[in-house]
């Protein structure tokens, strides 16, 4: 199902994609 | 007292920004769920006084926002000497990788948006609202593409401000 269908979906997923990017950019950084 | 450039800049940088995101979750939480509502109250007064007074005023402020938020931090980041080394996430840079890693991911993702604004929700609302011709097919084709493209960026929106707040004040966890 596409998350951006409801607004809880499309919240949820942006939450879950800023804990993602927490560990992208610190891999990045070398952090 | 010497006058800061760089903090007025950053001001209203915060001053747009809040503008354009206030307006995204205003089209998102609020006008697209009361336009359905209004659509399915068969005996309601509808939605057109929406679509005719409100949505094109927010949508003049919601793109114009758009624009002003993106070149005042542009300007930010260049004026800081920072703008190649945050689109490039800081892999190329000898110190402040954590910060440019940080700003360059929001950055990238409020570029995202822009273009989004710009070229996918800007131009099918036009045609959505009766600015430009369309006929009944490609409005509805239209008003598809511009309910994703709004809806990614305020998925977006999240990890942007997240970033935002970070680059100085450090990431959640």
């Amino acid at each position: 199902m596409n998350p951006l269908e409801s607004i809880t979906g499309t919240i949820s997923a942006g939450f879950v994609l800023a804990i993602v990017l927490v560990f992208v950019i610190k891999a990045i950084a070398g952090a | 007292m010497d006058f800061n450039f760089l903090s007025l800049d950053r001001w209203l940088h915060i001053v747009a920004g809040v503008t354009w995101i206030g307006l995204l979750y205003y089209f998102n939480f609020v006008q697209a769920p009361a336009l359905a509502a209004a659509t399915a109250d068969k005996g309601g007064p509808g939605g057109a006084g929406i679509t005719k007074y409100v949505a094109p005023r927010a949508l003049l402020w919601f793109r114009m926002s758009a624009a002003v938020t993106w070149l005042t931090g542009a300007l930010y980041l260049a004026k800081n000497g920072h703008l190649h080394g945050a689109f490039t996430l800081g892999l190329m840079a000898e110190s402040g990788q954590l910060y440019l890693a940080t700003i360059g991911v929001g950055a990238w993702l409020g570029t995202i948006m822009l273009f989004n604004v710009w070229v996918l929700i800007w131009p099918n609302q036009k045609k959505v609202l009766g600015l430009t011709p369309a006929t009944d097919e490609q409005k509805a084709k239209a008003r598809r593409t511009a309910f994703l493209a709004s809806r990614t960026n305020t998925l977006l929106s999240i990890p942007m401000l997240m970033c935002m707040g970070s680059a100085f004040h450090g990431l959640p966890f």
